[in-house]
């Protein structure tokens, strides 16, 4: 879907724009994440991970996205980095564990790239 | 009548609630970020301000995408603190002013600011971390004030416009400005600087424009507002949208502020942080 009349939306290399298109895309993933605020849901993903993406609808490129842990292809798929965010935690990702995997560097050389920054 | 003292601004980064919880004030990795309060207790200290408005943007506790407000106001008597999806612990209610967010939102309506008002709003770390920052042991310090939450999207786009955010700002003032009781009122701008989580760009950090928007926005905010959404996502980062709330907290102190302290370090986390006092002359 392109909006047409609004030239608010441009590309910038390794950024996905969280927008209207990717909402639509995005939403039952989003969903779901956002259940996982309440500790009961989140032991119930983890007790039956495939009932309940079942459960919140979504489909087979985001539950393959889940299924390989694979934050890009999550938010290709429509997911939005704070929702996906807590999805990480029942992972026990960190947030650089999570930049490095999107990234293609360890842990450590995400840490350093941050630390180069300075 | 209410009057505004200054404004405050600082990043509002998971990571610090947890630092701050183990005592991390003295480590290494911390105490660059950690020596920029000190100050700002001080300013704190001498001035006691009676209400706090908190400017931060939900991260996805208080709203979903469901229902998602572009700019929210609380006018709650309690606001909570709630478990984000981590399993922290959570901290106790801070104390509201349902009075003064009426009269806020009456004001803001009727110079055009259709605004969302929320009796019930969980607060995730958007809003607790600079209250834990600026009033340790949150919110029991003896001096806290009673609080009142705004919330602003940056989760979803469209975002609104950094003008949009000032003027925000500006209309906010009169609100506060024109209710009848005598109070003190400091308003915070939370989040940012420049950070991003996701994509192959994740890691983003922008020192020289971070720097420019601290340059600018105690003496020049309107410079700012030539800023598009397009540009900020470019040199911010995706997450460095947040210095929209800096842009609201400018607009609500007026012409003319003083510069009492500022601190910057890279990096907290994935983020730059900044906090930036600013005093109302
Ligand atoms: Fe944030």
């Amino acid at each position: 879907m392109d909006q047409p009349g609004f030239d608010y939306h441009i590309d910038i290399p390794g950024t996905t724009l969280f927008d209207g298109k990717q909402a639509m895309k995005g939403y039952a993933l989003n969903k779901m994440c956002y259940a996982f605020n309440k500790e009961e849901n989140r032991n119930a993903f983890k007790a039956d991970e495939e009932a309940f993406m079942e459960q919140y609808g979504l489909n087979n490129t985001q539950k393959q996205a889940v299924r390989d842990r694979n934050v890009l292809a999550m938010i290709e798929a429509g997911g939005n980095i704070y929702y996906l965010a807590k999805l990480a935690g029942i992972f026990k990702l960190s947030v650089q564990d999570v930049g490095g995997q999107q990234t293609g560097m360890t842990t450590e050389e995400f840490q350093q790239h941050l630390l180069d920054q300075a | 009548m209410a009057k505004i003292l200054g404004g405050i601004t600082t990043s509002h980064i998971p990571a610090v609630g947890k630092a701050i919880q183990d005592e991390l004030h003295d480590d290494p990795y911390w105490k660059p970020f950690f020596d920029g309060y000190p100050k700002i207790h001080n300013w704190i200290k001498e001035n006691k301000p009676d209400v706090v408005i908190n400017i931060y943007n939900d991260h996805g506790l208080g709203f979903f995408l469901d229902q998602m407000p572009t700019f929210a106001i609380g006018a709650a008597h309690e606001y909570r603190n709630e478990d984000e999806g981590w399993g922290l612990p959570s901290l106790d209610p801070f104390p509201g002013h349902p009075e003064l967010s009426w009269h806020i939102i009456e004001s803001m309506v009727a110079d055009e600011f259709d605004i969302t008002s929320c009796q019930e709003l969980a607060v995730d770390h958007g809003f607790v971390v600079p209250m834990q920052l600026f009033w340790p042991g949150a919110p029991h310090n003896p001096d806290m004030p009673r609080a009142i939450p705004i919330s602003a999207n940056t989760v979803q786009h469209p975002i609104p416009t950094l003008k949009r955010a000032l003027d925000f700002g500006k209309a906010l003032r009169k609100g506060i400005e024109s209710f009848p009781e005598d109070l003190k009122v400091v308003v915070l701008g939370t989040g940012g600087l420049s950070h991003q989580l996701e994509g192959e760009r994740a890691g983003f950090i922008n020192k020289e424009f971070d720097q420019y928007c601290i340059e600018n926005i105690a003496h020049n905010p309107e410079e700012l507002t030539k800023i598009t959404r397009q540009e900020l996502v470019e040199k911010a980062g995706a997450q460095g949208t947040e210095f929209l709330m800096w842009m609201m907290m400018r607009g609500a102190l007026g012409d003319n502020v003083t510069e009492i302290t500022r601190n910057y370090h890279i990096p907290i986390s994935n983020t730059a942080s900044g906090t930036l006092l600013l005093e109302c002359e």
